[in-house]
């Protein structure tokens, strides 16, 4: 009855060589940049550097983009339209404000997209607990709790077939709708917090957090091209922020 | 489980064995020093290789029933390897570790195959490679195999057969199915539900089965037939199910078989009227469409309380079906629900409460019961409305030898009714007790 979700290995891509904590550091670096800035000049060379990056995090076909992309775009849109809308401008610069907003929001996000697209969650966890001392049982724990999540989206379908079965359906009454949803979620939740006690009974009998100071099989190098990624970045927010004061549009939001 | 007396050499091979609610599982989570001291009460005293449990646990290796909460990482290899990188293995030591450990168990898909991808059988194999992999002086496997079909539990077996062959590594097996083990072990010892246990010398073998005194029908009207149904998951290129042909008819079972992913529990949800297929029809005949808002449409666009009193269901975990606090309620939820009167509903839930031998529980919450118990209430539920269709997902799933014979007796009394009945299993002992007619996905295969 499970459906064909499964949370794999991602797919080795060439941005899956820069060590996950430079790809962490160089989106710090950008979200710094991207919030101070007011303007539309500096979040649009951000931007189409991070568009240049896509190659990279194996995303070309524009249908793949569009499938990790569109709740983004959906909610840069959102934004956009709210300061158009109610905003305290009007005419170009109402519409110069909500093109800025809706840019700042799409490429602040960008770079996460491309971290889930070109980075294992093995790896990530390794990196962290590696490189910045992140609390083994917290990154592994979380790792093991990321792996459940496809096997709860094919609990819930079975659980609400399971429901119909026993003659509860809602039919075409909202109240009902939202009651057997609320019923549906609390089932699921007591099926998810079975199953980690399973799986956390499982990890106690292997070892896992028991006070040894654990080791590292896979390891994580922090290279020099993983130095040399972070600086790319912080060099495209200079070159971002030089355009825009060379052009005069620069507008801090701080300061 | 109290008042047992147990002492196991090293190097043994113990089939802990007993019915459910015996306390097999527990007396083996003792042992691995994985219980919790304040879920309960605990007398007498347990050690191992002279000290408590919990304080050699590296020295112990566990394997329990599901493989999808025992697994970490999401390549093969990384999770053999996440127990010796617990107690801090050094990394150089580590791959040799594993792949010994992978070829122990015959494991032989390589370290990078995603664990997402594996069948029930492979991922229970890497499991057990993980628990060997730290070269554990104890090896406790609690009904590995009781979530697999019978590939599967035959290559876990294997497994474990290859990897105790030629270690000293001392052996605990906890499973009801005794017979499968008796080859692997040099021990069986029984623990009774009202406590202590039993040791059963060599040559020893459980009693049979029971099986019920049944009368074939001659072939029944049809009351649910699909045409060339199949079903495929949104986004996948592979069909979960192939289109196939199946006709339920009145007073006859039909047996559904074959190996995991196959696709049985979807048939069963096809014909059930839970899930409508992506190529084909199912359509029911007369006799059940009768009283319908709209009899022209297939079951699965049905109301659910139309569905109920005509298409019973039963799931392969009961728990999914509860949807009260009482086991009372819970029998009459059915009836309430298709439209009978309050003190119909009353009466059939007391009578089916006396039948089924559940009324001393009438008022426990239907979560609190052994696995046993929660399979007769399930399948009393999905009776409680009289279907005349009635489709059960793996029923006798995880079930001792006397929920067993009971179950199989209650739906061979189901057979007289008239009924038709719908079995996906793989249990081939129900099979032979209960089914007229057998349906084997992955190979068409004649009927008997």
């Amino acid at each position: 009855m499970t459906a064909p979700l499964a949370l794999g290995p991602a797919r080795a891509v060439p941005l899956s060589a820069v060590n996950p904590v430079a790809q962490l550091s160089a989106i710090a670096v950008l979200t710094v940049v991207l919030l101070v800035s007011g303007d539309l000049v500096t979040p649009a060379v951000v931007l189409a550097a991070e568009l240049a990056l896509f190659p990279a995090a194996g995303l070309t076909r524009p249908r793949e983009v569009l499938r990790r992309t569109w709740p983004l775009l959906l909610s840069a849109a959102g934004v956009a339209w709210v300061n158009v809308a109610f905003g305290a401008l009007d005419g170009t610069a109402a519409w110069l404000s909500g093109a800025t907003w809706g840019l700042r929001v799409v490429a602040l996000a960008l770079p996460g997209v491309l971290l889930v697209a070109a980075t294992d969650p093995v790896r990530l966890a390794d990196a962290l607990t590696v490189h910045w001392r992140v609390s083994t049982r917290f990154a592994y724990g979380a790792l093991a709790a990321l792996r459940l999540v496809p096997l709860l989206a094919a609990e819930w379908e079975t659980i609400r077939s399971a429901r119909r079965a026993r003659g509860v359906d809602a039919g075409a009454n909202p109240v009902a709708a939202a009651r057997l949803v609320a019923g549906t979620a609390f089932a699921l939740l007591v099926a998810a917090i079975r199953r980690g006690t399973r799986l956390a009974t499982a990890m106690d009998a292997r070892g896992f957090d028991s006070g040894v100071p654990r080791t590292n099989a896979r390891g994580s190098v922090f290279r020099r091209r993983d130095g040399w990624f972070v600086a790319g970045a912080v060099a495209v927010c200079a070159a971002a922020v030089g355009t825009s004061v060379a052009l005069g549009a620069w507008d801090p939001l701080l300061g | 489980m109290r008042d047992v007396d147990l002492r196991i050499a090293p190097g043994e091979r113990v089939l802990l064995t007993g019915a459910s609610g015996s306390g097999k599982s527990t007396l083996l989570r003792a042992l691995g020093g994985l219980l919790d001291p304040e879920g309960g009460d605990a007398t007498g005293e347990l050690t191992v290789d002279g000290v408590a449990p919990d304080r050699c646990r590296q020295r112990v290796g566990t394997v329990f029933q599901d493989p999808d909460s025992q697994l970490v990482m999401t390549r093969a290899g990384d999770d053999v390897a996440f127990g010796l990188e617990n107690v801090g293995t050094p990394p150089e030591r580590i791959w040799p570790a594993v792949d010994a450990a992978l070829d122990a168990v015959g494991f032989d898909l390589g370290r990078d195959r995603p664990t997402g991808a594996l069948s029930g059988g492979q991922k229970q194999r890497l499991v057990l490679a993980g628990a060997l992999a730290p070269r554990p002086g104890l090896l406790l496997l609690d009904e590995p195999t009781a979530q697999l079909d019978p590939a599967g539990a035959a290559l876990v077996r294997d497994a474990v057969g290859r990897a105790v062959a030629g270690r000293g590594a001392t052996l605990v097996v906890v499973d009801h199915d005794a017979p499968a083990w008796l080859p692997l072990v040099d021990r069986v010892v029984e623990l009774l539900p009202g406590g202590g246990a039993v040791e059963h010398g060599p040559g020893w073998t459980p009693p049979p089965l029971r099986f019920p005194g049944r009368h074939p029908h001659p072939p029944g009207e049809p009351l649910l037939t699909a045409d060339a149904v199949g079903y495929t998951h949104r986004g996948s290129a592979v069909p979960a199910l192939p289109p196939t042909d199946v006709v339920l008819r009145a007073g006859r079972t039909l047996a559904v078989t074959g190996p995991n992913g196959t696709g049985k529990s979807t048939l069963a949800l096809l014909l059930a009227g839970l899930r409508a297929p992506t190529t084909g029809r199912v359509t029911a005949a007369p006799p059940l469409t009768a009283g319908l808002r709209r009899p022209d449409r297939p079951p699965a666009r049905w109301r659910a309380a139309e569905l109920v009193d005509r298409i019973g269901t039963v799931f392969q975990q009961p728990e999914h079906q509860f949807l009260t606090g009482r086991v009372r309620d819970e029998l009459s939820l059915g009836p309430l629900r298709s439209g009978a009167g309050a003190a119909q509903a009353r009466a059939t839930a007391e009578e089916l409460l006396e039948r089924l031998g559940l009324a001393p529980l009438a008022e426990a919450n239907p979560f609190t019961l052994s696995g046993g118990q929660q399979r007769r209430l399930s399948v009393a539920t999905a009776l409680a409305t009289r279907p005349r269709v009635l489709v059960l997902d793996e029923p006798t799933f995880g079930q001792d030898r006397d929920t067993w014979a009971e179950l199989v007796a209650l739906l061979a009394e189901q057979q007289d009714g008239d009924r038709a009945l719908c079995l996906v299993t793989h249990d081939a002992a129900v099979v032979a007790a209960l089914a007229d007619d057998v349906l084997t996905l992955g190979a068409p295969v004649a009927v008997p």
